[in-house]
């Protein structure tokens, strides 16, 4: 009985990315007439990059809203997405990149395909890991709330960088409504090829857009030293064998996997340790 | 457990808290509004065409 309550996390995870990558975009209709939901639970925000014009999404891309409230003529705090990102930072940290992203079960499934020598990093991680915040602040803050395109400003991490509104939104939309595929113009094939980029070096390295461009990764990173949901780390049962580490997608250390604003809580590391001394709250491993 | 560990571990749920403030405020000054109706039209911009 013990041991049925027991779950490896690393089994689970990928069926319950795809489970719910499904249920928040579950409206079968937008998919087969080419258009958006419209109703209702569009007022609040999932926590992943999830493209509110996805023809199947039910709720509204957290980034995306922020980027609309900056992009108001006065621009004011943007009280309603901090509260959502507040809420969903609070309880699960970059637990929503490793498990309640759709773009994540995308990358790790690109990851498995056996071609190329898989490397857990680019070249530079040190300093590239950085990026992101680059994005946050540049796009997503500064481009959203000063960036021009005539006289209206633009969501400009969505306009230029974004792969999951191209992977969800565009090409499902694009290829189901004939006026807007007459609307195709060089902007269009930026981002296919910024898509194409991602796809290809998700192949080699693990999940490339999470570990150095995505701003919700930045943010929910932030929250991670506090957030309900945790990786802890028992020091006085650990024998430094280091299986974590090894199993880790991101490299981590066991001392730094619960303060990390890298680790995305996959629970690789609780999988891997022989000691059972690294724990996802409170679930435990099989092996 | 010292006090400033168990300040820590309850964290949370002061981040929480304040989010609920925070929707409650946006929510008062019709900024859900203003998501919800940017969140029901094809976003352009999005979709690499605006």
């Amino acid at each position: 009985m013990k041991a049925l309550l027991r779950l490896s996390l690393s089994k689970i995870r990928l069926p319950f990315q795809i489970i719910y990558t499904i249920i928040t975009n579950g409206y079968v209709f937008g998919f087969v007439q080419g258009k958006i939901y419209k109703g209702t639970l569009k007022y609040a925000c999932v926590p992943g990059l999830n493209c509110y014009s996805c023809p199947g999404a039910v709720g509204s891309c957290p980034l995306g809203a922020l980027q609309a409230a900056l992009n108001q003529r006065n621009v004011k705090v943007p009280f309603a997405v901090l509260g959502f990102f507040f809420i969903f930072g609070s309880v699960f940290g970059r637990f929503v990149c490793g498990w309640l992203c759709p773009f994540g079960p995308v990358q790790d499934l690109l990851h498995k395909i056996p071609l190329f020598r898989k490397k857990k990093h680019l070249p530079f991680h040190g300093v590239l890991k950085y990026l992101k915040y680059v994005v946050l602040a540049g796009l997503v803050i500064i481009g959203s709330a000063f960036l021009f395109t005539g006289f209206a400003k633009v969501p400009a991490f969505c306009k230029y960088l974004c792969p999951s509104g191209m992977l969800f939104g565009a090409i499902p939309l694009v290829s189901m409504n004939g006026d807007l595929q007459s609307r195709i113009g060089g902007l269009f094939f930026w981002k296919l090829g910024i898509l194409l980029v991602i796809i290809l070096l998700s192949i080699k390295v693990y999940r490339p857009f999470c570990q150095y461009l995505c701003p919700l990764g930045a943010i929910y990173g932030w929250f991670n030293r506090f957030s309900l949901v945790q990786v802890k780390w028992e020091q006085d049962k650990c024998t430094s064998c280091m299986a974590c580490k090894r199993a880790c997608p991101v490299d981590l250390c066991p001392e730094e996997i619960s303060v990390s604003a890298e680790c995305i809580r996959c629970g690789k590391c609780v999988d891997a340790c022989p000691h059972e001394c690294i724990h996802l709250g409170k679930i435990r491993t099989i092996r | 457990m010292s006090f400033l560990q168990k300040w820590k571990s309850k964290l949370w749920l002061a981040g929480v808290l304040l989010g609920a403030l925070f929707l409650g405020v946006g929510a008062y000054s019709g900024q859900l509004e203003n998501m919800y109706r940017k969140a029901i039209m094809i976003c352009l911009e999005c979709i690499g065409i605006g």
